[in-house]
Order: C-alpha cells, then structure tokens, then sequence
C-alpha cells in the first residue's frame, strides 16, 4: 500500500461518503438530569468545520457509577479525513460511559502522535477499532488537524455539558 | 538591439538549490506554490549570506569600516529595489512584510485622525462618514487594517464586488466611489483568481474624487514589469518574499510628498532629529518610518533579487507567465474541476508571445467537484506537486464563489510546460481516486 492509500484506506471513504450521526442534531426535550453540550470547531488554515452535540444522561443501571454519553450528533463541512474521523468517533463514543470516551480520546491522540507507527498496546488498538485506520494520517503533520477535529469538539461538548471528570470521579467515591 | 535576451527557462531551474531535492516518495519537485512563497536562487542565498560572513554590523549607527559597508549595502539595495518599480529611493521604505507595510499606511492615517503629524497630515485625517473603499477579492492582508482603520476612526467600509468570472464589478463604481470616498485600496493581482485589477479605471475613478489608492502589489511584481508612479497610485506594498526573496522583509513605496506629509507609525531608534524627555522630532521619509533595526539582511538580499530579475527582465518573465498561464488554464478540461477566476475563454492569455495586454498571470484556483480541496493537495502531494489548500487568507471571496477552501496552482519563472502536464495529468487522477 503506497502512503496515500494507507492514509485514504476504504474504512475512511466510506465513512467520508456516509458519515455516522451527521445531520441536524434535534435534542427536543433532554430527560430530566440529563446534560446538554455543544462545540463548534473551526480549522482556520482551511475552513473545515464541525458542531457537535452530546447528551449525557444518568446511568441506567443503578450499578454503573460512569454518566453515559447517549447520543452523539454533528454537522460540518470539510475534507475527507476531518469529516471521517468524526464519523467514526461517533460511532465509537456513542452510548460509552464518559470516562471511556475521554480515554479513547485519549488513545487517539496519542495515536496521533505517533508518526504513523500506531499505538504500542494491542489493547488499545482494538480499543480505537476502525480509528486506528487514520495511522496513515499521523504521518502527514499537517493532517492531524483535520482527523482531531470532532475529537476536539467532543472533549469541548463534554466540559461545556458539566460532566466534567472530576464529576464523574467523584461520583464513583 | 531590440531582440530581447533568450532566456534558458529550463537552465534557470539550476540557480534553485531547493527545487533538486527529492520530494514524497523520490519523486522531484514541481513546485507549484509560488504565490505563497517563491523558491530562492543562489543569487539572494548567496547574498544574504554573503552579508553575514562579510559585512554584518549596524547600518547608519556607526563610523568603523564594517559600518560603513552595510550602511552602503542596505541603502544600495533599496536603490535597486526602487529601480525594481520605478520609484525614487526616498519613496522605498523597507518593512518587515506586505502586511507590515500595509498596516503602516492605516496607521498612519490613523494617526493623522488623532492630530499627530500637524497640519501637514491634515489631508490624511479621517472623520465619522468618510469612507474607505475596498474589493471583495482582497487579501485579509488588505481588508483587516482598513476594517479596523474604520473602527478607530468612524469611517465606514465599502467595497466593490466580483463578477462571476471573477474579475472586479465596475458597473456600480460611481456609487461606491464618490465624495465620501476618501482611500481606495485594492490588489494589482488577486492572490486567489489572479485576474489583473483595472488600475486606471479605478485610479482615474479615486482621483475624480481626491481619494487617496493603496495598491496590494504582492502577486504583480513576481510577474509583471510594475512602475508605481506610471500606475499612479499615491501608496503601494509587497513582500519579499514571493518576488524570490527573503522572509522577513517588505517594502512600502509611497509618493514622495505623501509621506514626507504624513506622521510615524512605529518610533524609536534610528527615526529621530531631536530627543527631549518630552518630545521628538523625525527624520524625513523613508527613514521616518523605519524605525529600530531594520532587517539588513533581508533587506539587501532583496535588492539582490531585484536585480537578478532585472537581467532577467520582467518583461520576458511576464512572457513565460502568459505561456504558462495558458497551459494551466487547461485544466478547465478536466471534468469536475471548476476554476475560480477567468477561464480559458476568458482571459487574455493565447498567442502573441508578448506580454502586452496581460489580464491575468499564473496563479490558477480551482476547486475539484465532490473533493475537499485538502485531499486534492493531498493526492498531488502524493505525485510531488505543491500546490496551496484553503482560503488563501480570502474568506470574502470564497463565501462569494460559495466555496469554503480551493486548490491554487501558481507558476514562477522556473515552471515548465511539462511541469504543468505532469500536474495536469494528477489532477485527472483525483476524481478517480476517491471513487468519483
Ligand atoms: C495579495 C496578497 N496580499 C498580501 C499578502 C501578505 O503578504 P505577507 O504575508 O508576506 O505579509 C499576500 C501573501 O500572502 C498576498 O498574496
């Protein structure tokens, strides 16, 4: 596989061409004790954007301590590799406890980071599943950006919703 | 002799140690990026190097022999520059940039607003009502200062729109420009569509009604031969850096008595007569406005670049630009590439061989049907092709073409027919590639 097709595998076209929770985020009347979050984030070097919305709601389960992140939704315009990786993140985030997101937000930064060799643990390459797909995009600096973007406006959403982690800490205590 | 030299356009490309690298995957450079940043020729490395190992030290502020070199250097390379655009050396003032220079003539104006300057900057004083007159094509670089020029003094902005082919819309000029209008500024060459202003239109129209013109010339000087006082513009800027020379410097050219008129912008070291505790007292122009230490180097390896392009002669240069201005139109062919600017079919650019009646030069946008403009630069990236991606620092004009980011190929003295088909022959590849 040449460069250019590892950064533009299929997983990424497809998601490019049919994006995972894009289109107008309705939230009509959150549940009661839910959280409401919005980001708005722009690359400014070339226009890409994207505006998320979350909701966290209360655990189901009176045994799970997490809140969870029940339903993601986001509208943006932008190349390929922003508007994929939004996509796949949404799918990957959406009805996971708080904690998990942010550490798989985590994960991808750091796989970001990592100048196209991808992540050391096999844990958590099977923890970003199809996102690891985007270890072709960690080679190109100028690209990270773009593939960053929904995770940005995602931790964004998260400290705008209130469920911050230090809430969610101290409601496992 | 009226034959002009034979210029070795191939041979040329030797001059630029940077375009001999191997780019992605081996593949050599076709640089296609020169509106953003031109590539340097051994004569400006040479140069400013040259100043460093040999001549360096602080220039007007000493009596020892180095001194007394780099003064020489620095006031011989705004000589050359200003023989670059046909200006008196009193009217170069050097700059750290386009934009520097750009935001020294606001500033000036603004600070003639304020009272400073006495009654000789009077005429450059704005009041609530008046009017500043911009194009929908500009550049950030030359849309912002105005916008804030306007805030601080309660001018108001105006601007003259876009024509679909991109060319600047005149149809309603005497109802922009009118008694209200007090600057017009404009670029000479849109970095996005590369169509060539109407400067003696829109010249003729400012001074119908005693409207000062600053002219954005950064994408026509790499190009065209350009003579500021024949164009008759009052103010003009450009950088050194798209004109084959250094970062770091620019040049601001104004009318001799204009800015002999007009108060300082930044003050310090080097611009004074007399300093008290309370006041000061100011050179006369350009140093009046060059005030610390300037960018010497940069500064002289600019004028080295202004010379080289003028054994190379402009006129030739902008020759070769319409050449390949005409072989970069021709991926309007391409299906799904649309181009932001005039077309083939509307620009001035087949046969002739001559420069004369230049409309537009080498800088060719163009946005690519169902692919964002990232992924386009990203497969040519892919080929070792530069090209820019994104707004290009012009947000109106692209919200007017309904697009959000472009590709831009621009072409500079050392680009080749071949270079062009190369890329010609990527681009058809991109829809392709992404399954269109
Ligand atoms: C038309 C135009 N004006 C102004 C500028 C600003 O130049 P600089 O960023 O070098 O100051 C540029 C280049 O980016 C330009 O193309």
């Amino acid at each position: 596989m040449s460069a250019l097709e590892q950064m533009y595998q299929q997983v990424i076209l497809d998601h490019a061409k049919r994006p995972v929770g894009r289109g107008p985020a309705i939230i009509a009347e959150p549940p009661a004790g839910a959280l409401v979050g919005e980001s708005h984030q722009v690359n400014p070097t070339c226009g890409d954007e994207v505006t998320l919305r979350i909701l966290v709601t209360e655990p189901v389960e009176a045994t799970t301590v997490a809140e969870v992140l029940s339903s993601v939704t986001w509208e943006g315009q932008g190349c390929s590799i922003s508007q994929a990786s939004t996509s796949v993140m949404t799918q990957l985030v959406s009805g996971e406890p708080v904690t998990e997101a942010l550490h798989l937000a985590d994960l991808f930064s750091e796989l970001m980071a990592s100048r196209g060799k991808g992540l050391a643990s096999e844990d958590d390459e099977d923890a970003l599943g199809d996102a690891t797909a985007f270890t072709g995009t960690s080679k190109y600096p100028a690209r990270i950006k773009c593939a960053l973007l929904g995770w940005v406006a995602l931790r964004d959403a998260l400290a705008r919703s209130g469920a911050l982690p230090h809430r969610v800490v101290e409601q496992g205590t | 002799m009226n034959t002009p030299p034979v210029i070795d356009w191939v041979a040329l490309r030797d001059q630029f140690p940077s375009l001999a690298q191997p780019v992605r995957n081996g593949k050599s450079l076709i640089y296609l990026d020169a509106a953003a940043a031109a590539q340097k020729p051994w004569a400006v490395i040479d140069a400013e190097r040259g100043f460093y190992e040999r001549t360096n030290a602080a220039v007007h502020r000493g009596a020892h022999y180095l001194a007394e070199q780099a003064t020489v250097a620095f006031e011989s390379a705004r000589a050359d520059v200003a023989a670059f655009i046909g200006a008196d050396v009193a009217e170069v003032v050097w700059t750290s940039s386009a934009t520097a220079a750009l935001n020294t003539v606001a500033y000036a104006f603004g600070n003639a607003s304020l009272g400073r300057g006495g009654a000789s900057s009077a005429p450059f004083a704005l009041r609530p009502g008046d009017e500043i007159v911009v194009t929908e094509a500009e550049h950030h670089a030359n849309l912002i200062p105005w916008q804030e020029l306007c805030a601080r003094t309660g001018a108001v902005l105006r601007w003259l729109g876009l024509t679909d082919a991109g060319r600047l819309d005149l149809s309603n000029l005497d109802q922009i420009i009118t008694e209200r209008t007090r600057i017009l500024a404009f670029g000479h060459v849109s970095n996005v569509t590369g169509a060539l202003a109407p400067v003696a239109d829109l010249v003729a129209a400012a001074r119908r009604v005693g409207a000062f013109t600053v002219l954005d010339a950064c994408q026509s000087v790499p190009h065209l031969p350009v003579d500021f006082r024949a164009l008759g513009v009052d103010f003009a800027a450009f950088g050194g850096h798209k004109l084959y020379g250094p970062t770091g410097i620019g040049v601001l050219y104004g009318r001799k008595e204009l800015l002999a008129a007009m108060p300082p912008v930044f003050t310090g070291g080097s611009m004074v007569e007399v300093v008290t505790m309370d006041s000061a007292t100011y050179v006369p122009p350009p140093q009046r406005f060059e005030a610390g230490t300037q960018p010497t180097a940069q500064a002289i390896a600019l004028g080295a670049a202004a010379r080289w392009l003028g054994e190379i002669g402009m006129a030739n240069i902008a020759t070769h630009g319409r050449a390949m201005t005409a072989e970069l139109l021709k991926i309007a062919e391409i299906p799904g590439v649309r181009i932001i600017g005039p077309g083939p079919g509307d620009s001035n650019v087949q046969g002739g061989g001559t420069a004369a009646g230049l409309d537009r030069v080498p800088v060719v946008t163009f946005a690519v049907d169902g692919v964002h403009a990232h992924d386009v630069g990203q497969v040519l990236d892919d080929a070792g092709i530069a090209v820019r991606v994104g707004h290009h620092c012009a947000q109106p004009l692209h919200r007017r073409f309904g697009v959000a980011a472009t590709a831009r190929a621009s072409a500079s003295i050392t680009t080749t027919p071949k270079e062009i088909a190369t890329f010609h022959e990527a681009l058809t590849q991109v829809r392709p590639f992404f399954g269109l």
